[in-house]
């Protein structure tokens, strides 16, 4: 048998627009991960192009993407990923010592509610304490974009929740374009626009009329 | 090939870089303890056997002369087997060089047969006929180095006669394997020509018909060597004898000695950290294996297999790196070994030296190998064993952080968090990291072991050279003169300064101890040579009284102020007392220093001269040469500078061929433990450093974080090592023996510099290598899966 090309993504035509907060549904081997990929610079397309704002990201080099991560992108992960060896403060100040105009560590842990457990290691914090971290590192260099991949995945639904309401809150109150990519069909509802996935094509595009408190939000 | 063998290929497959490290420590190892032992077994038997072979003597005395009949009377000494009376004496060549000329050294041969002690190997040619007076057999090692063969002629001056001797053979003996001229400190195969011609030539030659000069004694085996020596002592002690001793004091065999005594030491100290290093590295990267392959080993036991079988599957990984290692070790050590004995062998000329190696050795280098192994896998098979299979499954519990003292120093001010990042790790690992930069300093040891020799001799030569030596030419003479004869030299054309010197050799006896040494005499405002301290500093010599070598002081027993007692060994012969006015810490020999003029008060002769010192005009240095050695009285002409560049010639050849081999040893040592140590840095590490990636980091800053760690421990290891050497130097040192010269330990810049780069560009090509992976790491899949 020779070598077949698979293809993650197909014909995807997608904007995301400035101060929105978009959530990308789709089930697994859908072609989210990888449309949050090339969005976060951490992958190129094969064909077709990506656009942040004058920058040409489709043929952007190694040293150009890890600017543009550097400069303008936050990541928060399914699984955290904190410096196990770094106290909560210390994890925010590792990006924030990279970054042009960021807040002050102990500012980005307080607007994520974590204010009074700073020199905390990520041993000593709960899940949902492990991921506020994590926001609170991706926001605090004041990014243009913050993308979260699966950002409860790891989360019981109750923690999950109180994660949610920081993205949002983020979003409200700095204006950060926000991508959140989720399997989950309830948390579509903070979204100002969703994008659903399916087989490397966008399926739907809609728009939320309101966006629903997070603490309505069940699933 | 069983599922869990096929596991065990591939999981080698997979860590490739890490097995060709680990093992080329192992072979490292076990080529050191093969090459050095095989070397020196090697050597002592073929010494043991060639003087079994060639019947040399237990006890050597030499005399000024003695009728043969005195012979007979030695023979009656209880336990004295054989006694062989003979005629040696030292004679000047008239060969024309540029360089340092050889000096001569004549040996009787019997009327009839061959010598019944100090036999003759013939590795050319025939003996010389008894009824002819010109005929000679020459030392090979002589003849090779000045390109003589048989039938070539050798002009000598025998007591003022000038001869042309026929080489009508090449010989070695037992007595000269290490040829040393006189007044030198190391050997030199071009400067003794040692010619043995039959007693009927010499002894006419010298005035010496019906008696003999020299004495060699065989013993019965188990006979006391100091009891018959103090016998010939008492019997020769009328006839001008000088002292019996043993064979630790025959000059070629006191050689034969030290050398083996160094390579020993050499051979003891060098596998062992080898294989300190290998069992470290074989425990660092196992046990990361085994936290690697937690689930795989849970699967293993859920589904049946018994512990001990996978105990057994970790330590047969161990067995292939060691195995491969210890192969290839053995066949590198039999060729470093061979390569020794070829460096040996032009200066030890034992003849049909072969390279042998004690399957006993090979032996212990193999056990002591897998010993190193199994301990070093001990700790990460134990914990195979006892991981219970659901605990297995789960991720390993994460690492739990404690602040400690390292983050009340706020280092992260300075180094930012990447830096409290390698900062913590080191912290959490401080067994790692001890034994790494324990392992760095080994490397940086060997270094510094394999170039102190250098170091120690450049030392020797700046004091004993610059310092103390200051004259262009020594020349000595034949028989002592009258200083008016001696400070005529100063006459001759480039010649501009001339001092003598007065050299009485004596025994110098404090209570029951004594030893034979020489008091030199030095000239009221000489300048030419001086005596100097271990640092280099002048000694003024006191207005009477003895300047003594501290060292021999402490031989004898005596102090400031203490009387000994002189038994002077020339001319009249006198017995005197002299005080020790001044004690000098001397690096080389044992010596006794005085005034001239005190000298000769004390001796109540007229001032004399052994030795003129001269400085001259570098355009005529060679015609002054050429001069002086013509005048009949004179024995020898040394140029000072020459004795430097032979002295610093010789101790080139061998450093030179030995320092590629320490560095790539050494090498070996410093890749392994940098690549190993990123290696499993990288595993344990991958997920943070792709996250630092993610978040924005470069290559280059997330490379800083993972070699921070390697860093720090090469950063601790090249002082640790630069002190590690410096002891193990002195260990070395301390098999010279003290009363040939003191070699002055210290690691000097140089050394430092090379020890340290070396070691710096090892960690760094290891450092490249690993940093290569960094660059392929996968920042996708680190998103996507737990740790």
């Amino acid at each position: 048998m020779g070598e077949v090309d698979v293809y993650a993504l197909r014909g995807v035509d997608f904007n995301l627009y400035e101060g929105e907060l978009l959530v990308l549904l789709g089930a697994s081997g859908s072609g989210k991960s990888t449309l949050l990929n090339i969005l976060g610079g951490l992958d190129v397309p094969t064909a077709g192009t990506v656009h942040y704002r004058d920058h040409d990201l489709t043929s952007a080099n190694d040293k150009a993407l890890t600017l543009y991560r550097r400069q303008h992108v936050g990541f928060v992960f399914q699984f955290y990923n904190l410096i196990p060896s770094l106290t909560a403060r210390e994890n925010v100040a590792l990006v924030t010592e990279i970054a042009d105009s960021p807040m002050e560590p102990a500012e980005a842990l307080g607007l994520v509610g974590l204010g009074d457990r700073v020199d905390h290691f990520p041993a000593q914090l709960s899940g949902g304490e492990q991921q506020r971290v994590a926001i609170a590192r991706a926001v605090a260099k004041r990014p243009e974009v913050l993308l979260c991949d699966e950002p409860t995945g790891a989360l019981d639904w109750e923690t999950g929740r109180l994660v949610l309401d920081v993205i949002a809150r983020v979003n409200r109150e700095l204006g950060t374009t926000t991508a959140v990519i989720t399997h989950n069909v309830p948390i579509a509802r903070m979204a100002d626009r969703v994008v659903r996935l399916a087989d490397g094509r966008i399926l739907e595009e809609s728009r939320n009329s309101t966006r629903a408190n997070v603490e309505d939000i069940r699933w | 090939m069983s599922v869990l063998h096929r596991k065990l290929f591939r999981d080698l497959r997979r860590l490739v870089g890490q097995v060709l490290t680990i093992a080329a420590v192992v072979a490292a190892g076990i080529a050191a303890y093969v090459s050095t032992h095989s070397a020196w077994t090697t050597l002592h038997a073929s010494r043991e056997t060639y003087y079994q072979r060639e019947r040399f003597g237990h006890v050597f005395a030499q005399l000024e002369r003695a009728p043969l009949a005195v012979a007979a009377r030695i023979a009656q000494i209880p336990d004295v087997r054989t006694v062989y009376p003979r005629v040696v004496m030292g004679v000047a060549l008239d060969i024309s060089t540029e360089g340092q000329p050889p000096v001569g050294l004549i040996v009787s041969l019997p009327r009839e047969g061959e010598p019944p002690l100090g036999g003759l190997v013939i590795a050319g040619g025939r003996w010389p006929d008894p009824t002819r007076t010109d005929e000679a057999l020459l030392l090979e090692s002589f003849a090779t180095s000045w390109h003589l063969g048989i039938d070539d002629v050798l002009p000598v001056v025998m007591d003022g006669v000038r001869r042309e001797l026929r080489v009508v053979g090449l010989a070695n003996s037992p007595e000269y394997v290490f040829a040393m001229p006189p007044g030198s400190i190391a050997p030199e195969l071009d400067r003794l020509a040692v010619l043995w011609m039959p007693i009927g030539a010499v002894a006419p030659a010298f005035r010496l018909e019906g008696a003999f000069n020299d004495v060699v004694l065989g013993l019965q085996p188990g006979a006391s060597v100091p009891a018959v020596a103090a016998e010939v002592d008492r019997i020769l002690a009328p006839y001008g004898g000088l002292g019996a001793y043993g064979r630790d004091r025959q000059a070629s065999n006191y050689l034969l000695d030290q050398e083996l005594e160094q390579l020993r030491g050499l051979a003891t100290y060098t596998p062992a950290m080898f294989l300190f290093v290998a069992a470290f590295l074989i425990n660092v990267v196992l046990s990361r294996l085994v936290s690697v392959q937690r689930p795989e080993i849970a699967t293993l036991k859920a589904v049946g297999y018994p512990d001990i079988a996978i105990g057994l599957h970790f330590l047969e990984l161990v067995a292939v790196v060691s195995t491969a290692g210890a192969a290839v070790g053995l066949g590198l050590g039999a060729w470093l070994g061979r390569g020794l004995i070829d460096l040996y062998r032009p200066y030890f000329h034992f003849p049909g030296m072969v390279w042998t190696v004690a399957p006993g050795d090979v032996a212990i280098a193999l056990l002591v190998t897998a010993g190193a192994a199994v301990f070093g896998a001990l700790g990460a098979v134990r914990g195979v064993v006892r991981l219970p299979p659901a605990e297995a499954m789960r991720a390993p519990t994460p690492p739990v952080w404690r602040r400690g003292w390292i983050d009340r120093v706020r280092l992260d001010r300075v180094f930012g968090q990447a830096g409290q990042m390698v900062l913590r790790e080191t912290r959490r690992h401080p067994v790692r990291l001890g034994f790494s930069a324990l392992g760095i300093a080994f490397a940086v040891a060997i270094l510094v072991v394999g170039r102190f020799n250098l170091d120690a001799i450049e030392i020797l030569i700046q004091r004993q050279f610059r310092t103390a030596f200051r004259e262009d030419l020594s020349v000595g003479f034949r028989q002592s003169m009258a200083l008016d004869d001696a400070r005529a030299l100063g006459a001759l054309r480039g010649v501009e300064r001339v001092e003598a010197l007065r050299i009485v050799p004596v025994r110098i006896r404090a209570s029951n101890r004594w030893r034979d040494v020489a008091i030199t005499g030095y000239p009221d405002g000489g300048r030419l040579r001086r005596v100097v301290d271990e640092s280099g500093d002048p000694v003024a010599l006191p207005e009477a009284g003895l300047a003594m070598t501290r060292k021999l002081g402490e031989l004898l027993g005596v102090g400031l102020g203490d009387r000994v007692r002189l038994e002077v060994r020339t001319g009249d012969r006198r017995t005197v007392e002299a005080t020790v006015a001044v004690l000098v810490d001397e690096l080389l020999g044992i010596q006794l220093h005085m005034r001239a003029s005190a000298l000769s008060a004390l001796l109540r002769e007229t001032p004399q001269a052994s030795m003129a010192l001269l400085d001259v005009d570098p355009i005529l240095r060679n015609d002054v040469i050429q001069r002086v050695r013509a005048l009949p009285a004179v024995a020898s002409v040394d140029a000072t500078d020459e004795m430097v560049a032979r002295f610093r010639g010789h101790i080139d050849e061998n450093i030179g061929v030995m320092s590629t081999v320490i560095v790539v040893f050494a090498s070996v040592l410093s890749i392994g433990i940098v690549y190993n140590n990123a290696r499993v840095a990288l595993s344990q590490r991958a997920r943070d450093l792709a996250s630092l990636r993610v978040l924005g980091f470069t290559r280059g800053e997330i490379s800083a974080v993972l070699m921070g760690e390697m860093a720090i421990q090469v950063l601790i290891g090249i002082p640790l090592g630069i002190a590690i050497g410096r002891r193990l130097a002195l260990a070395i040192a301390s098999t010279v023996d003290p009363e040939r010269y003191r070699l002055p330990v210290v690691v000097s810049a140089q050394t430092m510099a090379y020890a340290t780069g070396i070691t710096l560009i090892a960690a760094l090509a290891s450092a490249l290598l690993v940093r290569r992976r960094l660059d392929h790491l996968d920042l996708i899949a680190v998103l996507k899966t737990r740790e």
